[in-house]
């Protein structure tokens, strides 16, 4: 094994726990409309984004029409499109991979290639790829598992998501030791504080996005001025 | 349930538009060379961005009620406390979700 594996696969311990159980979760709600393992395996390889997954077993009882269930996608995920930003650099030598890594680019992968740093004398672009494959094979393991147990199976697994939780506060307090500014952690929890509380659950995160953005540009010579100091 | 062609077509354009969603930044700066505002999200917006994935995450606490979102509460401040002392990823999201775990299933009363 390669150190880039080694380390790849220390770092994703944590969405594992997190992706099989979601994934597993999924698996079970999509055998419950008649979907099989088949369709939890393609949909978890080619679409791989969990909201919208769940969300697609709705569109498949309404048989939604394709046109709505285009713009339904592009809302559930256009956050992801403020994600590429932070990593254009990190992936810009990633040659062939690189179609993949975006590909592969969920919240929890996003939030590891940007907070945990690459060790030094490991090759970076490997070490991306083993990532991203690795939490994605967590993900689709997860799914097809719950697709074949069907209902057949009853675990109590109430809490279990919470990993995903205890995941991004970790990323948080590692993010928080690298710069030690804390405005940046009040703008997030002040846009999604006011999220939560003006609009749907549904709009929640798009909505703290870009009150966030609006927030970080209008404090911009603020924060950048304290990175002087610091 | 609805017929394989529609099923087939469904999942191809979630596919696409998701994956659309993803490449989006870099369709317009290929070459990764970025303005001075693009270098600025890439320092701060990953903190930002995880503060507000934790309260997402979260969302779906009904703070109106019993027991008012003390489980979420107690459960993040294990999380926090756990990685302060041992200052290991592990101990922290694992110690974390089965003090939660334990609060909602009632193991502990």
């Amino acid at each position: 094994m390669s150190p880039e594996f080694k380390t790849a696969f220390k770092n994703s311990v944590p969405v594992m726990m997190g992706y099989l159980v979601l994934g597993f979760a999924f698996g079970l709600l999509l055998s419950s409309v008649g979907l099989g393992w088949p369709w939890a395996l393609a949909m978890s390889l080619l679409i791989y984004a969990g909201a919208l997954q769940f969300a697609a077993v709705g569109f498949f009882a309404a048989k939604l029409g394709l046109v709505q269930v285009a713009i339904a996608s592009l809302f559930i995920n256009i956050r992801q499109a403020f994600y590429g930003l932070s990593l254009l650099k990190k992936f810009a030598d990633t040659g062939w991979r690189k179609p993949y890594l975006i590909h592969a680019l969920t919240d929890e992968t996003y939030a590891l290639l940007t907070t945990i740093p690459v060790p030094d004398g490991l090759d970076a672009k490997r070490y991306y790829l083993y990532l991203s494959a690795l939490n994605h094979s967590y993900w689709v393991s997860g799914s097809v598992a719950g697709a074949l147990v069907g209902g057949a199976v009853q675990f109590d697994t109430r809490g279990v998501a919470f990993s995903l939780s205890a995941l991004f506060v970790v990323l948080a307090i590692e993010n928080y030791k690298a710069r030690r500014q804390i405005l940046p952690f009040v703008i997030g929890a002040v846009a999604a504080s006011v999220a939560m509380m003006t609009v749907s659950s549904a709009n929640m995160l798009i909505t703290a996005i870009v009150l966030s953005l609006v927030m970080l540009f209008a404090l911009r010579s603020r924060i950048e001025q304290g990175e002087d100091d610091g | 349930m609805a017929d394989t062609t529609y099923l087939i077509s469904a999942i191809a354009v979630m596919a696409a538009v998701n994956y659309l969603t993803r490449v989006f930044p870099f369709l317009f700066f290929p070459d990764g060379r970025t303005p001075g505002w693009i270098r600025y999200i890439e320092i701060y917006f990953p903190p930002v961005i995880l503060t507000i994935l934790v309260f997402y995450s979260l969302k779906d606490t009904d703070f109106a009620t019993a027991p008012y979102g003390l489980y979420e509460i107690g459960g993040v401040a294990l999380t926090v406390a756990l990685h302060l002392v041992f200052k290991n990823y592990l101990v922290s999201i694992f110690g974390g979700t089965l003090g939660y775990m334990a609060m909602v299933q009632g193991w502990l009363w």
